[in-house]
């Protein structure tokens, strides 16, 4: 067979790839995609777990190691069997909170750490760098024996195999720019490959064993006498190589991208759960008898990891080695389509997208060519990695063995392992941990695994190898800590999950989750309670009425109606209702992003649609803004409030200096009349007098005594004023000695002792004997007053006044008691206050201010003064001060 | 020729008898009145040329025993002369307002105060 028809072959395989691919990506875009989200199809996307190396390496394994191979395929058949367990919180988990990566769905939990996001995509990418060698170098081998001149134009093979595998995952892995939405194509694409490789292993198993071997009996007498059959178990490998393929199958990303990120439906895992044991059955049924059929009939150099080609093309059977080159063919492009697409979204993600955003003012502003970049970073990481891929296929000079490689890929992934568990099972498990746990891991299976696989004398040299770094044995990259013999295999998985997980373990409990860490941590370990029932993204159940309904509340009828319209006439439909497609739905969302903020507006629209349970994310982010709001709210509330009081404060202070103008206005307006009536009969008398006009001596001494009386009066009514200005102030300064009751009162009533205003006065002399610690003068003028009142007003025949000391609820009181008629009760009210004179204040002779001098003259002492209203006659009560002790 | 009489209705004893001692000399008849409530009913009682009024009496102000005699026939035209203590303008306005013949400030001159009754009773 020509190696031209070959590459024919090859050509139209992937040209078919591609129909088959845009096809259903046509299908899915026209919402006709229901066969295409069938558990046989997502059964058969799980098919990438078998790559290159399970479809020509497991018989090179088989070759080499006997029945070892089978471990590769017993791992992820515990994991599938045990899918209740891990797989279907992974799924609800990657649904619920939808997760686009292994890297997303560790650093969602690790309180959205970008650093956790950053360490496993570095991961993600050094451990499927090899893994893409291994499958360019596969393909590039399985060319080489159709080729005329073998040994010659590998790398140029391996390129031109590297660019049309990027093209491919370039074309359908990013074609949907919804970095959450499935990739129908590619899907359907690996399914058909899956079809592919498992009829090609099963038509040479039966060539071999039917036809070469002349059927089963005689097929177990081959293996038995061949060299397979003498291999025996290691059991530390085997455990080994068990725990890793689990491991693997579930931290991988390709596996994780075809798993959780395209699984359609959750019930898918439980008929995947016995078909893909099915599936792995049927491609390690034939394995070994194309092994030892292989060493039996080949020479002894030809490569093991080719017998699935070679031994067909030995015996001539060009149409099936093209089967099996197509098997080989499919195995190695879908892993590395889907692993492309997988790390290229984490590295997008967690790389290149934050820091894009980093670089623009205002962060994170989703705008319309956010996409455009998202997009780009995406393609351009396909690129990169497949590059990367045929760069260490170049360098490790398609050295060692194909499941070598595997295996150190796997080793490499299943650091994920620690923290993933951690992830979805242990609340208390950290973001320092897990970052802890990954590095520690990764650190240790660099230097003990990757970093050697290039050989001694590769990058690592062979000194080292001997001796350890520096020449320090402990750290010899495959006897660490001095444990030597063991194999290099077991003992790099050993130690680097070991300290992985211890690293983990003890970080996670040395630190705290921060409140999103706590709250994710929740939500992943009881996925299950938070998420009853996580129904798969069902677009065209969502109704553009409800839609419209709901927009219109939120854009306003009349916008909400325009972007329907439009949106109708785009999709070439008549009326104002638009199909209800994911692109429309995100188009709604941006809007109403505008309006209602992200959070709500991605909640209100899953609520509608129903496509997807409103994540705790989103709960939290409504809340946040809610909360934002009502802050805002209550803050403006706050101020509207504070604002209000100071109204009320500035109307009562404007009420009080309206107030405090009117009495302003009438106290001078008295201070006037008072001033201006003495002045009035002073200046009457004094021009009488100055005329001299003919009166008599007695009328002369007369107005002489009214004028020196009334200036007597002026010059009192100063005095007052003066006085209670300066009481009113607070700038007089008391005189406060110890001093006896009895004797102010003495000098009190010696100061009123006037003839015209005689009153009698009666005391009781051994209670006015207290001793006293206050200004005595003050406490005399308020007596002088109270007295001279009681004088003035008194209208009793016989006027008498009876002054009472006694206690009163433990304050001495001063009670000034006549035998008049009272005090009106209407001047009662007002008598205090400055000018508030009796009815009749010809006979007062003062100016009105008396009582106000006493009562602030009371107050200033500490006391009071009272009126008593329900006694006979006027009564004012003077309240002491409080009895202090008198200053030593 | 009858005898001129005025009617002071005033609180202040000084000053009644300052207004006293200048217009009797004059030869005028003066009748005097301390109370506010009360004085409408003097007016009436005395029949009085000339009127002079404190503005500060005590229960009733002068301003309101103005209003009562400028409402009433035959108190209506009698001249009234008002005195007050208080000097600010609105209080001039105010009398003014209600009907007062004239407005004077205390302390006035005796010759002022004399000139006015006799202007006002020419």
């Amino acid at each position: 067979m020509s190696f031209d028809l070959l590459a024919l072959v090859c050509a139209s395989y992937v040209i078919g790839l591609f129909a088959i691919a845009f096809w259903a990506d046509k299908r899915a875009e026209a919402g006709q995609s229901s066969w295409l989200n069938s558990p046989l199809i997502y059964t058969l996307s799980l098919s990438i777990y078998c790559t290159a190396w399970t479809f020509y390496g497991a018989v090179g394994y088989a070759a080499r190691s006997g029945m070892e191979f089978v471990t590769i395929y017993l791992g992820p058949t515990l994991v599938m069997v045990g899918w209740w367990l891990l797989l279907r919180r992974l799924v609800r988990i990657g649904r619920t909170q939808r997760i686009t990566s292994i890297a997303d769905l560790i650093s969602s939990r690790y309180g959205k750490s970008n650093l956790i996001g950053v360490l496993v995509t570095l991961l993600a990418v050094v451990g499927t760098m090899p893994y893409i060698a291994l499958q360019l170098q596969s393909v590039t081998l399985s060319f080489d024996v159709f080729s005329a001149n073998p040994g010659e134009g590998l790398n140029q093979t391996a390129f031109v195999v590297a660019a049309g595998l990027a093209a491919f995952t370039i074309l359908f892995g990013t074609r949907n720019l919804d970095m959450n939405a499935r990739h129908h194509g590619v899907v359907i694409a690996i399914a058909v490959e899956a079809v592919v490789k498992l009829v090609a292993l099963l038509a040479v198993g039966i060539f071999v064993v039917f036809i070469l071997a002349g059927g089963p009996g005689s097929m177990m007498d081959v293996i038995s006498a061949s060299p397979i059959a003498e291999q025996s178990i290691r059991p530390e490998r085997w455990t080994v190589l068990i725990a890793l393929s689990a491991m693997a199958f579930i931290c991988l990303p390709r596996m994780f991208q075809v798993m959780v990120v395209e699984n359609y439906d959750e019930r898918h895992l439980a008929t995947a759960s016995w078909a893909f044991p099915l599936y792995l059955f049927l491609m390690s049924l034939f394995v070994v008898p194309i092994a030892a059929i292989g060493l039996n009939v080949l020479p002894d150099e030809a490569n093991p990891d080719l017998f699935v080609l070679t031994v067909p093309l030995e015996f001539d059977r060009d149409a099936l080695a093209l089967l099996a080159f197509l098997g080989g063919f499919s195995s190695a492009t879908s892993m590395v389509i889907v692993a492309a697409i997988a790390v290229s979204t984490m590295v997008s993600n967690h790389v290149v997208m934050p820091i894009w955003l980093s670089q623009r003012q205002g962060g994170a502003t989703v705008s319309g060519d956010v996409r455009s970049v998202v997009t780009l970073s995406r393609r351009l990481s396909i690129a990169g990695l497949l590059a990367l891929g045929y760069l260490y296929y170049v360098f490790s000079g398609g050295g060692g063995a194909l499941a070598a490689i595997g295996l150190i890929a796997f080793t490499g992934m299943a650091q994920v392992m620690p923290a993933l568990v951690g992830a979805i099972f242990w609340r208390g498990a950290t973001r320092y941990g897990a970052a802890a746990g990954i590095t520690v891991g990764f650190t240790v299976w660099l230097w003990s695994s990757f970093l050697p696989s290039f050989g001694a004398g590769g990058i690592i040299s062979a000194d080292v190898f001997e001796n350890g770094p520096f020449g320090i044995g402990m750290l010899r990259p495959q006897a660490l800590f001095g444990i030597d013999g063991l194999d290099p295999l077991v003992h790099a998985v050993f130690w680097s999950l070991l300290l992985n997980t211890f690293a983990f373990c003890l970080v996670s409990l040395l630190t705290l989750p921060t409140p999103l860490e706590r709250l994710q941590g929740a939500t992943f370990v009881n996925v299950f309670r938070y998420s009853e029932n996580a129904p798969g993204w069902t677009g065209g159940a969502a109704e553009a009425e409800d839609l419209l309904m709901m927009s219109q509340r939120i854009l306003g009828g009349r916008e909400a109606q325009d972007l329907f319209i439009s949106e109708a006439q785009s999709q070439g439909k008549e009326g104002y209702l638009p199909d209800v497609t994911p692109a429309f739905l995100e188009r709604l969302e941006r809007e109403m992003a505008g309006s209602v903020g992200g959070a709500t507006a991605h909640a209100m629209l899953m609520q509608i649609t129903g496509g997807e349970a409103v994540s705790v994310e989103d709960l939290i982010k409504v809340a946040d803004e809610a909360q934002q709001i009502l802050e805002y709210s209550s803050q403006l509330e706050a101020k509207s409030a504070e604002l209000g009081r100071t109204a009320d404060q500035l109307q009562q202070a404007n009420e009080k200096l309206v107030a405090l103008s009117v009495q302003k206005d009438g106290f001078l307006s008295q201070i006037s009349h008072e001033l201006r009536t003495p002045m009035t009969s002073i200046r009457s008398f004094s021009e009488i007098l100055m005329q001299g006009e003919n009166m008599s001596s007695g009328e002369r001494q007369r107005y002489s005594q009214i004028i020196h009386d009334e200036a007597i009066r002026l010059t009192r009514l100063l005095d007052d004023l003066l006085d209670l200005s300066v009481l009113e102030n607070g700038q007089v300064t008391l005189n406060e000695r110890s001093e006896m009751l009895d004797a102010i009162l003495d000098r009190a009533i010696a100061a009123t002792a006037t003839p015209e205003q005689y009153i009698e006065i009666q005391r009781e002399p051994p209670m006015e004997a207290v001793p006293l610690f206050t200004d005595g003068d003050r406490l005399a003028q308020v007596f002088i007053n109270l007295i001279s009142n009681a004088g003035k007003y008194c209208d009793a025949e016989e006027p008498k006044l009876q002054i009472e000391v006694h206690m009163l609820d433990g304050r001495r009181v001063v009670d000034f008691i006549d035998n008049g008629t009272g005090v009106p009760p209407d001047v009662q009210k007002v008598m205090f206050e400055k000018f508030a004179r009796g009815t009749d204040h010809r006979a007062a002779g003062g100016a009105g201010l008396g009582l106000a001098i006493c009562r602030e003259v009371m107050k200033r002492l500490g006391g009071d003064v009272i009126y008593l209203p329900d006694r006979e006659g006027s009564a004012f009560r003077v309240v002491l001060p409080e009895a202090r002790q008198a200053a030593a | 020729m009858e005898e001129r009489k005025v009617l002071l209705i005033e609180d202040e004893p000084n000053i009644i008898e300052a207004i006293r001692f200048i217009l009797s000399r004059d030869g005028w008849r003066v009748d005097t009145h301390s109370d506010g409530k009360s004085a409408v009913e003097a007016v009436r009682e005395r029949a009085p040329d000339l009127i002079i009024l404190d503005v500060m009496l005590p229960n009733r102000s002068g301003y309101d025993i103005l209003n009562d005699l400028r409402g009433a026939e035959e108190t209506h035209d009698v001249p009234v002369l008002m005195l007050t203590a208080r000097g600010q303008t609105k209080d001039r306005e105010l009398a003014e307002r209600l009907g007062a013949s004239r407005f004077m400030t205390k302390p006035f001159s005796n010759r002022e105060i004399l000139e006015t009754v006799r202007e006002l009773v020419g």
